[in-house]
């Protein structure tokens, strides 16, 4: 927003970047009222008790307890409701909608690649369609750098051998500006780009002129390159765990912990497969570290989320029937 | 002097050692400012100008801001103020002026063979990993400069439990002496965890451990765990000693006690406390579970609480005061002003739903300057101010003084404000090129910078010419109640000539004072 062509405000283009707006404003009003407040006191005694003699004291007044306690508890309670306020605006910027669309980021020194589930790859580039809730999930194959839309209100640190996520919805057609917002080295102002807001018509015409292959597609064929088929048999007597209907849940593990099979989980499986074996199995599995790229292993998890749980021997008793 | 033990010397050393630093740190905000007035990054390299930035947090913030207050001001009046003739150890506090001199030089070699790149926060993995500048320098020249702050820490506190004057109960001291002691406090318990943090960096980056690499299971994220443990507190290091200065001005030129003595004493140690408490909220968006994030966020809000005691308790003095308009009493009343929009800011920051769009963006450069520079520096430029006459003995120019403070607080106020606006409009921390939209912005901000790099150079000017041309002070100039007026100025060798004894409240004016000596040429301009 400009205000006689002096920038004032950012734009305003997602479903939750309003409710970040409401909350700055609101700590902003009572920002405002505080200082003009304790300016206007400040000025007032400043002027009506200037010293009028050389020798003259100022009048002894040791303390109130009344007054200590008002003005302790008031901005207590103000500050806390900003906490409680800030707080629900936390959960629904960092709640994904169950059905949001997943797009993989991957950060690298000094670029954003990123990966549409339809296969499209961009560089520094995100186009989106409007109105649709869309999941950003994001590692760095270096060092920390940050994924930061302002026009949305997001960010979130993209960490080297973790996923992070973030989501959003745009609202507005147009183009904004992506920063990375964590320094990161010599290039880190130059890894910047654009986030291209379109509607979903001219976004298939997009898509389509972009490359077929999918996540999903991609990580089959790594799923079989690298051989995983042959331990992780849908048969469930392979030395490995089925991985079909996995997603999410939680299974036991060797040594009596549990686990939530979420994607890092599953990236740990695949990078450090010793750190937790599943119950019933035995340390059989190697390390892919190094072996398969940060876009392989996210390629590989889209695949696996994407097999469903009922295994080739249920589908084989029920296709004989 | 070099060799000299007693604290007004080391005072003495220490404000020499502290205006060089100062002096490097200002050059390369400079720098950076200049870089900043165009969209392109055209005056310096990309690499050249990470190293600027990373060069001046580190110089104004462990060789500026942590030992200004308490080193400076700290070591010649604290000890005037408890009625002592030194502090408690005095070697020790020698020892503390080397280490600090050792530390800056192994820092100052790895400046002037291109310094370090890293960001004052050294992230990990881009410290341990992939940077290659001398990091292991710098760091190694923090460590050892932690342990000055930490033997300052505790001879402050020994220093204020067992040297008072005869008299000189816990609470008839000055609201100096407590946020003394409490900054000592965090001195002593949080900079270990800062020196332990370095060894640790140091030990990944020559050894490869591997601590904070993901690669053989470490965490990044410990590392940011770890170093913001000590930061966070470190930077109530760096306001509470200011926050005792402003209590002292405020009573010295109202010549009242201040209002809510006990409260504005215990407030100081309660910031102390919090501030281990609230470390996760430089984490928000950093990978921190959100649960951690809503304490984080929740315990920042208490912190808020003993700050805004303090403002108001210091308004409430103002009520039915004998206000003098001196220097230092502009100084305190901008102080006061800047502090609230810092702290506010600050609770902004705390509150997670905004931090999300404002974190690692200008907004958070305005909000730590407003309290770093607007706060702290200006509290020991005003300490200065208020406390020169007794250190040196001599007056400087009413004139002078009134326009520097004009100029240092419409200078910073036209530098940094703009960027409480390029943060929320999104413009990233430690960019030197950007989107021209951001540009009118910046030039605001580098024309408010040279302003407030005016309002440093005049004091400068006028404290050296009043070594030699200013009036002499006498004891008591300002009409204050303090131990420290009641020596001569400047004090002789062990402070007093008699130990004094104390037989009322602090600031507890009995006397119609008179000031020796009409302090400055003020009534001339009906200031």
């Amino acid at each position: 927003m400009k205000l006689f062509d002096f920038p004032f405000f950012p734009e305003t283009a997602s479903t939750t970047a309003g409710s970040v707006d409401a909350l700055f404003f609101f700590a902003l009003a009572v920002s405002a009222l505080f200082s003009l407040l304790i300016a206007a006191f400040i000025f007032i005694f400043f002027v009506k008790y200037r010293r009028q003699h050389a020798g003259d004291v100022g009048h002894a007044i040791h303390g109130s307890l009344v007054l200590e306690i008002v003005w302790s508890v008031i901005p207590l309670a103000i500050s806390l409701v900003l906490f409680g306020w800030g707080a629900k605006v936390f959960l629904e910027v960092s709640t994904p909608p169950k059905d949001a669309r997943e797009y993989y980021v991957t950060g690298k020194q000094w670029m954003w690649k990123i990966q549409h589930p339809e296969g499209n790859r961009e560089i520094n580039e995100l186009h989106v369609p409007i109105g649709v809730a869309i999941k950003m999930i994001m590692t760095s194959e270096d060092v920390i750098h940050s994924f930061y839309i302002p026009a949305f209100r997001i960010k979130q640190d993209v960490l080297p051998g973790r996923y992070t996520s973030v989501w959003f919805e745009a609202t507005k057609l147009g183009t904004f500006h992506l920063f990375c917002a964590e320094y990161c080295g010599v290039e880190h102002s130059q890894m910047i780009g654009k986030v291209v807001v379109m509607a979903p018509e001219d976004y298939q015409i997009w898509l389509a002129g972009g490359v077929a292959k999918s996540p999903v597609a991609a990580g089959e064929e790594l799923f079989s390159q690298y051989a995983c088929n042959t331990c992780h048999l849908d048969s469930r007597e392979g030395r490995g765990p089925w991985l079909g209907g996995i997603a999410g849940t939680p299974v036991a593990l060797v040594g009596g912990g549990k686990a939530v099979r979420d994607d890092n989980y599953l990236r740990e499986s695949i990078m450090l497969p010793n750190n937790k074996i599943v119950d019933g199995y035995q340390p059989l599995m190697p390390t892919f570290q190094g072996q398969i790229s940060e876009e392989g292993v996210l390629q590989l998890i889209s695949y696996i989320k994407s097999l469903d749980g009922a295994g080739a021997a249920e589908r084989a008793r029920t296709d004989s029937r | 002097m070099a060799a000299d033990h007693r604290s007004q010397g080391i005072a003495i050393l220490y404000l020499l050692s502290v205006t060089v630093f100062f002096s490097i740190g200002g050059l390369y905000a400079t720098l950076i400012r200049l870089e900043l007035l165009t969209p392109k990054g055209d005056l310096f390299q990309p690499d050249t100008y990470n190293r600027l930035f990373t060069m001046h947090g580190v110089m104004m913030i462990f060789f500026f801001l942590i030992p200004a207050v308490p080193a400076v001001i700290g070591n010649f009046i604290l000890p005037l103020m408890l009625g002592a003739k030194d502090v408690a150890f005095p070697k020790l506090n020698l020892a503390s002026w080397y280490l600090y001199m050792i530390g800056a030089t192994f820092t100052l070699y790895s400046l002037v063979h291109g310094g370090v790149d890293t960001g004052w926060t050294f992230y990990t993995p881009l410290s341990t990993t992939h940077s290659n500048t001398y990091t292991t320098a710098t760091a190694l020249g923090i460590f050892v400069n932690g342990f000055s702050g930490i033997f300052t820490g505790v001879n402050f506190i020994v220093t204020i439990h067992r040297m008072r004057a005869p008299g000189l109960t816990w609470f008839r001291l000055p609201l100096f002496v407590w946020a003394s002691y409490a900054t000592s406090l965090i001195q002593v318990l949080a900079t270990p965890v800062l020196a332990i943090t370095l060894v640790l960096l140091f030990l990944e980056r020559t050894f490869g451990i591997g601590f904070f690499n993901p690669a053989v299971g470490g965490d990044p994220i410990l590392f940011q765990h770890l170093f913001w443990f000590y930061s966070h507190p470190a930077v109530y290091i760096m306001i509470l000693p200011s926050l005792g200065v402003i209590s002292e001005i405020i009573a010295a030129f109202t010549r009242k006690p201040i209002f809510g003595y006990k409260f504005v004493a215990f407030s100081s140690i309660a910031i102390a406390v919090f501030g281990f408490l609230v470390w996760g909220h430089h984490m928000f968006v950093s990978g921190e579970s959100p649960y951690a994030a809503m304490v984080f966020s929740a315990l920042t809000m208490l912190v808020a609480v003993p700050s805004a005691v303090k403002v108001f308790n210091w308004m409430a003095t103002l009520y039915r005061g004998s206000i003098e308009y001196s220097t230092p009493m502009f100084y305190a009343l901008g102080f006061i002003g800047l502090f609230v929009i810092g702290g506010l800011t600050g609770l902004m920051l705390g509150t997670l739903g905004i931090d999300i769009h404002v974190h690692d963006t200008y907004f958070v450069v305005a909000h730590f300057h407003y309290i770093m520079v607007g706060g702290a520096l200006m509290a020991y430029l005003w300490a200065l101010h208020f406390w020169w006459p007794k250190i040196t003995g001599r007056l400087y120019s009413g004139f002078w003084s009134h326009l520097s403070a004009l100029l240092v607080f419409v200078g910073f106020n036209l530098t940094f404000f703009p960027q409480f606006i390029l943060g929320y409009l999104g413009m990233p921390r430690r960019y030197h090129a950007y989107p021209p939209e951001f540009q009118v912005l910046h030039v605001l901000s580098t024309a408010g910078a040279s302003v407030l790099a005016l309002g440093y150079i005049v004091p400068l000017i006028y404290f050296l010419w009043s070594l030699k041309y200013g009036a002499y002070a006498g004891r008591n100039p300002w009409g204050a109640v303090g131990l420290e007026w009641e020596t001569t100025s400047p004090p002789p060798v062990h402070n007093f000539e008699v130990m004094p004894t104390v037989d009322h409240e602090a600031y507890e004016h009995r006397v119609p004072p008179v000031a020796e000596q009409e302090p400055y040429r003020v009534v001339k301009y009906g200031l």
